[in-house]
Order: C-alpha cells, then sequence, then structure tokens
C-alpha cells in the first residue's frame, strides 16, 4: 500500500508542509525532510522550483528563484534523494510545474519518483482530463499518486469527477488565489469548507493555501483531514534557518 | 483544416490549456461562450462597426513602388501601422473587450511588453468604462515611458512584474496570478495567439480581420485573391496569425515567419524560439519555448520589445513542425537596417518589430512576378528612443 494512502487511514488529523527543495541552500533538502519527520510532521510536499510558477505568491516564488540559483535540477533532487527512505519514513510528495517533468521525461520522472521513494506528485498545471487520458497508465505502473486540486470556485460536478479518479487525497486550496495570499479564514472559507465536507466524497481533504498559524491550521483541520502549510514554513526558514523547525511545528501544532 | 485549430484546441500536437485548476473556471467559461459570443450578428455588428469607425479600418493594402524597384519583385504592405493606437494590436483589444462585456465582467486585466497592447488595452477599456489593470515588467516601464504615460493618461493602473527578469514574461506571469485571485469579475486580455485554448483560437479569430480585408483588396488590384506569399514578424503570433489565417489551407500561399535573432542564434542574446526552442509548456499552452535541459524557460533577447518571449504561439509551432510556413531569423542589426529602408525609400517609419519582416528582403530571393504580402504590423513612434540611439541621429 502507498504510504500516502496508510497515513491517511491513521485516526488523527494531518499536518504536511511543503518547502522548496534547494532552499534556502542546495543540500538542505535532505536535513529538512529528516527534522520535520522529527519534529512530527506527518507528510513532506518537495518543491521542485520552477522558473515560471503560475500559482505561486511572491513567498514561493523567491525561494524558487534562490533554489535554481543554487543549482538545483531534477536530476539533483533525484540524487539527493536516493537514499531518503533509510531514515525517512513519512510519505513524500514532489510538487512541481509541468515543464520540468516534461523535459525529464514524464515516464523517466516518475520511473526515479518511485526508485527514491517518493509516493506522489501534485502538477498545478498538468490539468485532470490530460493526466487522464495521457499519463494516469504510467502514474500507476509506477504506483505514483497523483493529487488534484479543487477551490472554491470548482462545480459539484467537476468534484465530484476529481474525487472519482483521486486515488489519494483531495487538495482543498482554501481560496481563490495563488499560494501565501490569506491570513485566517473568514465566514465564507469556513462555508465552503462545510459545503465540501457535507458532500462525502471518497477522497480525504487537506487544506492547503494560507494557512499560517495555529488558528488557520485547527480552523482547517477542524473541517478536514489535514492541512498544509507552505509560505508560513519558508518565511520562518528564511528567517530562522532550517536547524529550529521542531519550534515551527511545536507553534502551529500547539499554538 | 490540417493547420487550423481542431475541435480539442490543438493545432496538430500544440495547444491545449494546461493550467492549475483555479484557473479553470475562468477559461473553462471563455471556451464554451466565445464561439457562440462572436457568432452573434450584434457582436459581429459592434465589432466590425467599432473597427471601421474607432480603428480605421479597412487598412489600406500598399503597393510599395520603390521597395518592390529595388528587390526586383511586387510587395504590398498591409498597413496595420494606420490603426488607431499604432499596430494590428487594437484589432484583438476591441474584440475582446466586446468579449468581456458579454461575459459580464467589469475589471480587465492584460499584460505589455512594449506597451503596445497595453496602449491597446487601456484604449478600448477608456472607451467602454471599463477598470483597467496592466502588467509590465519593471524593466520595460524603465525602458517604455511614453507608451506607460500613455496607458496612465487611458486610466490604467500600470502594476510593475518585479518577479523573474522583470520583462514580458513574468508580466504575463503576474496577469495569470491576478486572475487567479480574481476569479469572477475579471477577463484578461491577452496580447497575443498564446496562453491556454481558447486564447490563440480567439485572438487569431479577430486578427482574421487583416485577411479578410487583404483577399478583396488584392483583388481590386491583381485580379486574385490569394497572394505567393506572406511575410509577417512573430513574437507571440497574432499579426502574423491574422494575415495568414484566410491563407492557411490554401498551400499555394507561401507563409514566412520571421523571428528576432538579437545579437545572432549563437550568441546566448536571441528570441529565435523555432531555431533555439524545444516543445514544452508555457503559459498555459503546448507550444515551442526557449528553455533549459531541465525545463526552465530561458530569457529571451532581442532589440524589439514586441519579439522578445521565449515562445511561439501554439499555431505557428505547428507551421514550423509541419513545414508549412518558412522562418527566417532576422538580427537587431539587420532589422534596424530595413527599417531605415523602408523610412528613406517609402516615407513610412516601421515598429522595430515590422523591421524584422521587412528585412527578409535582404535574404531571400523572389521572382520578378511574385505577389507578396507583407504585415506591417505597427508605426515606429513608438521606437523613436531606440533609432535615435543607434543611428546617432
Ligand atoms: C508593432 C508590433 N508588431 C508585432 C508585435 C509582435 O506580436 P505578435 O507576434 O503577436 O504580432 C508587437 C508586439 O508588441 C508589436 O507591437
Amino acid at each position: 500500500m502507498n504510504r500516502i494512502n496508510k497515513k491517511l487511514e491513521e485516526n488523527k488529523k494531518l499536518f504536511s508542509i511543503y518547502f522548496t527543495a534547494g532552499y534556502p541552500n542546495l543540500d538542505d533538502t535532505v536535513p529538512l525532510i529528516q527534522n520535520l519527520e522529527k519534529a512530527g510532521v506527518d507528510m513532506l510536499e518537495i518543491g521542485l522550483p520552477f522558473s515560471d510558477p503560475l500559482a505561486d505568491g511572491p513567498t514561493i516564488q523567491a525561494s524558487s528563484t534562490k533554489a535554481l540559483k543554487n543549482g538545483m535540477t531534477s536530476e539533483t533532487l533525484f540524487e539527493q534523494l536516493k537514499d531518503i527512505r533509510k531514515s525517512v519514513s513519512i510519505p513524500l510528495i514532489i510538487m512541481g510545474y509541468f515543464n520540468p517533468m516534461l523535459q525529464y521525461g514524464v515516464e523517466k520522472f516518475c520511473a526515479k519518483c518511485a526508485e527514491v521513494g517518493v509516493d506522489g506528485l501534485i502538477i498545478p498545471d498538468l490539468p485532470v482530463d490530460v493526466y487522464n487520458d495521457k499519463y494516469k497508465t504510467i502514474f500507476e505502473k509506477y504506483g505514483l499518486i497523483n493529487v488534484f486540486l479543487i477551490t472554491p470556485q470548482t462545480s459539484e460536478k467537476r468534484i465530484r469527477f476529481i474525487d472519482s479518479i483521486s486515488k489519494g487525497f483531495i487538495y482543498m486550496v482554501s481560496s481563490s488565489s495563488v499560494t501565501g495570499s490569506q491570513s485566517g479564514f473568514g465566514e465564507e472559507q469556513i462555508a465552503y469548507f462545510n459545503r465540501i465536507k457535507e458532500m462525502n466524497l471518497k477522497s480525504p481533504q487537506i487544506i492547503g493555501f494560507g494557512i499560517s498559524d495555529n488558528l488557520s491550521f485547527t480552523q482547517a483541520t477542524d473541517h478536514a483531514k489535514g492541512a498544509i502549510i507552505g509560505s508560513a514554513f519558508i518565511k520562518y526558514i528564511t528567517n530562522f534557518g532550517v536547524k529550529s523547525v521542531d519550534k515551527f511545528v511545536s507553534k502551529i501544532l500547539k499554538g | 483544416m490540417k493547420y487550423n485549430i481542431d475541435d480539442n484546441g490543438y493545432y496538430g500536437e500544440f495547444g491545449g490549456a494546461y493550467i492549475p485548476e483555479m484557473l479553470y473556471p475562468n477559461v473553462e467559461e471563455l471556451r464554451q461562450n466565445y464561439l457562440k459570443v462572436m457568432a452573434e450578428p450584434e457582436f459581429q455588428e459592434e465589432f466590425k462597426q467599432l473597427l471601421q469607425d474607432y480603428v480605421g479600418r479597412p487598412s489600406p493594402l500598399y503597393f510599395a513602388k520603390r521597395l518592390s524597384e529595388k528587390y526586383n519583385t511586387k510587395i504590398y504592405l498591409k498597413r496595420e501601422d494606420l490603426n488607431h493606437t499604432g499596430a494590428h494590436k487594437i484589432n484583438n483589444t476591441i474584440g475582446q473587450i466586446l468579449m468581456a462585456k458579454r461575459l459580464g465582467k467589469n475589471r480587465i486585466i492584460a499584460e505589455t511588453g512594449a506597451g503596445q497592447h497595453g496602449v491597446a488595452t487601456a484604449t478600448v477599456c477608456a472607451l467602454m468604462g471599463l477598470e483597467c489593470i496592466v502588467y509590465m515588467g519593471e524593466i520595460d516601464i524603465a525602458r517604455q515611458a511614453p507608451n506607460v504615460a500613455r496607458m496612465k493618461m487611458l486610466g490604467a493602473t500600470v502594476i510593475p512584474a518585479l518577479s523573474g527578469s522583470r520583462t514580458l514574461k513574468d508580466a504575463t506571469n503576474e496577469a495569470i496570478r491576478d486572475w487567479i485571485n480574481n476569479p469572477v469579475d475579471t477577463h484578461y486580455i491577452i496580447g497575443s495567439v498564446v496562453g491556454p485554448h481558447p486564447y490563440p483560437d480567439m485572438v487569431a479569430r479577430f486578427q482574421s480581420v487583416v485577411s479578410e480585408e487583404i483577399q478583396w483588396q488584392l483583388k481590386e488590384k491583381e485580379g486574385k485573391t490569394n497572394p505567393d506569399y506572406v511575410i509577417a514578424c512573430v513574437g507571440g503570433g497574432s499579426n502574423a496569425a491574422g494575415a495568414y489565417y484566410h491563407f492557411l489551407e490554401d498551400e499555394n500561399v507561401k507563409l514566412i515567419a520571421v523571428e528576432a535573432a538579437g545579437l545572432g542564434i549563437d550568441t546566448g542574446e536571441s528570441a529565435a524560439t523555432s531555431v533555439l526552442g524545444k516543445e514544452g509548456i508555457i503559459h498555459g499552452s503546448k507550444t515551442l519555448l526557449m528553455q533549459t535541459q531541465d525545463g526552465q524557460i530561458t530569457e529571451p533577447y532581442s532589440i524589439s520589445a514586441g519579439l522578445d518571449y521565449p515562445g511561439v504561439g501554439p499555431m505557428h509551432a505547428h507551421l514550423y513542425k509541419s513545414g508549412r510556413a518558412e522562418f527566417i531569423s532576422i538580427t537587431d542589426d539587420e532589422a534596424m537596417k530595413a527599417g531605415l529602408e523602408l523610412s528613406e525609400l517609402e516615407g513610412i517609419i516601421p515598429a522595430i518589430e515590422s523591421s524584422h519582416a521587412l528585412a527578409v528582403f535582404e535574404k531571400k530571393k523572389f521572382e520578378k512576378e511574385d505577389i507578396l504580402v507583407l504585415s506591417l504590423s505597427g508605426r515606429g513612434d513608438k521606437d523613436l528612443d531606440t533609432y535615435i540611439k543607434y543611428f546617432e541621429l
């Protein structure tokens, strides 16, 4: 069974963190993963940096630019991750834009993911229908879970379709925005969380975008299986480095 | 329909809509409505009326006698430079602003490089009384000050794109991010035949008025609708798409696409996408783009801001790959020389983008009887500073 599915079966709310691979320094990737697992994080999204991250706000853009300057590439990331399963057991997901994967070769990319022990992918600009028609069989051949996004604007019909082809969780984007542009949730978002909850989807939902502190984390996990923090974490390591990430994690969990 | 778009939004293997889910509702709304709206007689009537009375169409098809004599062939210039705001860009913004109104949008966003599309968008927003926000790279804002001032006079808000290389590609990213953040009330007026389906097709259709006019104008002058060659510069590809449109399926009409070689193909300072690019995804479209081996989009360079884009539209990727169009690249120097030549021979100062197309006559030999139509996509007013510096005028 895929590590993501196993994790989703655990009877607890999940805390997931996104970070950009190769940021702040090229070799921070592996120590960060290890430290975050030790700190009690349930799942990680490793951002493969892209020159033109359309769905990301300024924080993740800046970290991507820096990571690319540091020399991060698909090849380098796989090299860094080659022994990761000797020390880390939480689910690992690569989040990246489609063009670098296309250039690497989609099948070769999937094979590499499987080889190093990556469990799933999030590719914001690979549309659900293109995935379904062209790439699904490749992902499944390598046991990878592809995670799809929904937003407050996604129609009920489309949510049902996305649910039907999801093999892991649904990434519920908290508001109509790029990453990092929210702080805390208002009535409108809570109503949206409730609306999705009442749809009784087969796939659990994990909420991301705009979660930055204990309050927003608690609001999100009250309404979903888990929550993902990205920009707030990037800001934290920008200011405090990668050593004390346990402090960040406990502040989110305990307030 | 071998060269035009298919029912799935692809030109051959190029096109599609590779967009984040956050954009899906906006793009899908447009996809479901654009053909229906464009087919409405009232829409067509309003579009045509504005093109005539406001833009000044039809633009003349001018026989360039002295230029023809020099190159010993028959050259017609399609005078898009005479349009209101000085380029072909306004054909598209008129169409899209009417589309936006039909879709009930009250906030307009756009990207711009040189500022031509930004000005054309700000113009139609003023005309319709809609809010207008234009994203422009910080570097382009500095080098295109007059167009920034024009946009401001027209009531637009110009927001500097501070990410990445701070030029056109980044302005496009910022416009797309804005659209993600404002999914309900906003329409994004893309300035070329780029972006996710249905944009390339919609923009090409709005620009197709150019080849439609060429057909009847040429009939009047030459007794036949179709020329032997159509020549156009390609940034994203909208003036070329408009000039080619009605000739796409007639293979007797040879198509020439002119790209900016910048300082030279091998210098690392170039924007010749067909030579330097590879298949991939940029701004939601599968097409040819300049990128690193690792799939990171690279920085193009051209003296002409309008050609300074690391991709081409999917129609052009298909025309290139299928061999339907011949692609020629022209350096900064060759273009500047051709711009000066047109000024001296015909009394027309062209936009530097269009000068690239004009430079083809030095590169390629045509027959005396050949009938050539060249898309003179814009006038050179905006480029005066660059001409002055280059020629030390
Ligand atoms: C006068 C002129 N010609 C050509 C272009 C290139 O765009 P496209 O290839 O979409 O026609 C521009 C873009 O700004 C322009 O201003």
